[in-house]
């Protein structure tokens, strides 16, 4: 077992997918490499080079790389990969975006959102919104897995001493046909969405953008992230990279609070995995309660001033 | 510009799904089935363009039984010009023709047609993968812009807005290129009668799977298909006081 690891990050820092990565790494064997492929990403390759389990750090860095765009990565990917039994990449839009292209280029029928690594073979992944978990066993040589970052722990960022080695680069061009116009990232000083121990998500109930205000109060009393439901999103009251859901975000925090959603298949998709789930709806038979450990039938704007106030 | 939308028949998003009993799929007899949401937008969009005349010609392609046509039927309703049907007997929701092999029938059906541009869904809603797009784009050896909330064509080019985690991202993309959709690149229109019976004297072509050439056997064998983990619901509390006190002494998760 041979696996190597797509590190997923900023060009600084390596994203905490990554570290969910190299978990699931684990459950297959110790022999794990993690690529860092970028522009100017030694601090990265420095950073992961620590992190428990991480036998070696590979960097491939070169100006063709910036942006990480999928059309000049697959290409280097899929030739350095070939003595690996194992690629894995997070289920993250970087990781959905770029692996499919790397599986195709070595024709391999790569695994998505893979939530349980059962042997090096067999693996589980939701389907159907996650209404159904199908158990797949793989005949490819080397298999490529996206995993879903919720269904494995992070790894230790201390206690590894990895080499760092580079990559020869020397061969790659750009792809040339594709560039990085611009990025418009949603400025913060909350916890990623995905990484929170606490997410507070408004529904449609919010009612407007300007009310929106109440559920971030609450979110940054306890520090959280905010998360909003598709219907919030889709009325235009939080932006979209706030939707938890199917399609969506998945988030597993350890304290999920649903305020104002009614809790349709596809939202619980993509939070039903939390630890504790707290409800607070006006409709008492609203689908959120099912899932809910614990409920409050209760008008938001009474109570969330409240909660707020007394936490 | 031509352009090249392929679709999927899959059950209907509202349809709640039923496992069979012996594990080897869903029980699709008698259950409603309908075009993928993310296909609908990828039709949507392929038809503004047309509207807007920088498309010529929508051309919808699905991969199925011989059924499956209906879902070409709805497309060309929608707007899209003719219809290809490719049949194959294998399933195409779980445990039967995966994503690369769609992927390199599409590609067939890519150098037959000529399009400038594909547009497809980001994914389907039974297997939930998320790959076809990018595979194909690999096949081909094209750029690929995954995930679009906004496509507009610039010069030569096409500038895709893509929704990346934390924000969005933009690229620039030479045709000919494969864009595929998220949710909110647009809202699908509902088809007019009049279009829907227009629709119904469209040209539409069926291909046999088989004389593609294409190798679709299986890679990965489902070996079961379960119910998740269910979750129960927990308790009702009457007030705040008491919402914060069970989260601190009896969840303790603040």
């Amino acid at each position: 077992m041979s696996i190597l690891i797509i590190a997923e990050h900023s060009d600084s820092t390596a994203r905490p997918s990554t570290l969910n990565a190299i978990t699931a790494a684990t459950k297959l064997g110790s022999d794990i490499s993690v690529l860092v492929i970028g522009k100017d990403v030694s601090a990265v390759a420095d950073s992961l080079s620590k992190c428990a389990g991480v036998a070696k750090v590979v960097v491939a860095d070169k100006a063709e790389f910036e942006h990480q765009l999928p059309e000049n990565t697959a290409s280097f990917i899929a030739s350095f990969a070939k003595s690996f039994t194992h690629i894995i990449a997070p289920a993250t839009a970087f990781g959905k975006n770029l692996l499919p292209r790397v599986a195709a280029l070595l024709d391999s029928q790569m695994i998505s959102d893979v939530i349980e690594i059962i042997s090096a073979d067999t693996f589980k992944r939701p389907v159907y919104a996650g209404n159904a978990i199908a158990t797949f066993q793989s005949s490819d040589a080397l298999k490529l897995l996206t995993i879903r970052t919720t269904a494995f722990d992070p790894a230790s960022t201390t206690g590894g001493s990895a080499a760092i080695e580079n990559a020869d680069v020397s061969s790659v061009t750009a792809f040339g046909k594709s560039k990085f116009v611009s990025a418009e990232l949603t400025k913060s000083a909350r916890p990623e969405l995905t990484a929170a121990k606490v997410v507070v998500s408004g529904g449609r109930a919010v009612g407007s953008k300007e009310n929106f205000a109440i559920i971030e109060k609450l979110a940054d009393k306890l520090g959280a992230a905010v998360g909003a439901s598709r219907a919030a999103v889709d009325a235009g009251y939080a932006p979209n990279d706030y939707q938890v859901g199917q399609t969506g975000k998945i988030v597993a925090p350890s304290l999920y609070i649903a305020v104002g959603i009614s809790g349709a298949i596809q939202h619980l998709a993509g939070m039903k995995d939390s630890k504790v789930i707290v409800a607070i709806n006006k409709d008492p038979d609203a689908p959120i309660f099912q899932v809910a450990d614990y409920g409050l039938v209760a008008d938001l704007f009474e109570v969330l001033p409240q909660l707020t106030e007394k936490l | 510009m031509k352009i090249l939308v392929p679709v999927k028949r899959v059950v209907d998003y509202n349809v709640k799904i039923r496992i069979k009993a012996d594990q080897s799929g869903v029980e699709l007899t008698n259950v409603k089935m309908s075009m993928n949401p993310f296909d609908e937008i990828a039709i949507e969009e392929a038809v503004r363009l047309k509207e807007k005349n920088i498309a010529t010609e929508v051309i919808v392609v699905t991969i199925g039984p011989a059924i499956a046509q209906d879902v070409l039927r709805t497309a060309m309703a929608i707007g899209a010009d003719r219809g290809i049907l490719v049949t194959t007997p294998l399933a195409t929701d779980l445990g039967g023709l995966e994503p690369l092999a769609v992927a390199k029938l599409l590609q067939k059906l890519v150098a037959k047609e000529q399009p400038d541009l594909v547009i497809m869904g980001k994914q389907s809603i039974d297997d939930d993968s998320n790959q076809t797009g990018q595979m194909l784009a690999a096949l081909l050896d094209w750029p690929q812009a995954a995930f679009a909330s906004k496509v507009e064509k610039v010069g030569d080019a096409l500038h895709v807005t893509r929704e990346i985690d934390g924000g969005l991202e933009t690229v620039e993309v030479a045709t000919p290129a494969i864009v595929t959709t998220d949710l909110r690149l647009n809202t699908p229109r509902y088809a007019s009668l009049p279009n829907i019976m227009k629709a119904k004297q469209k040209p539409l072509e069926t291909i046999d799977s088989a004389t593609l050439g294409v190798d679709t056997t299986p890679r990965l064998k489902m070996t079961a298909l379960t119910d998740p983990p269910k979750r129960s619901g927990g308790i009702k509390v009457a007030s705040v006081d008491e919402l914060i006190a069970k989260l601190k002494t009896e969840a303790k998760v603040i």
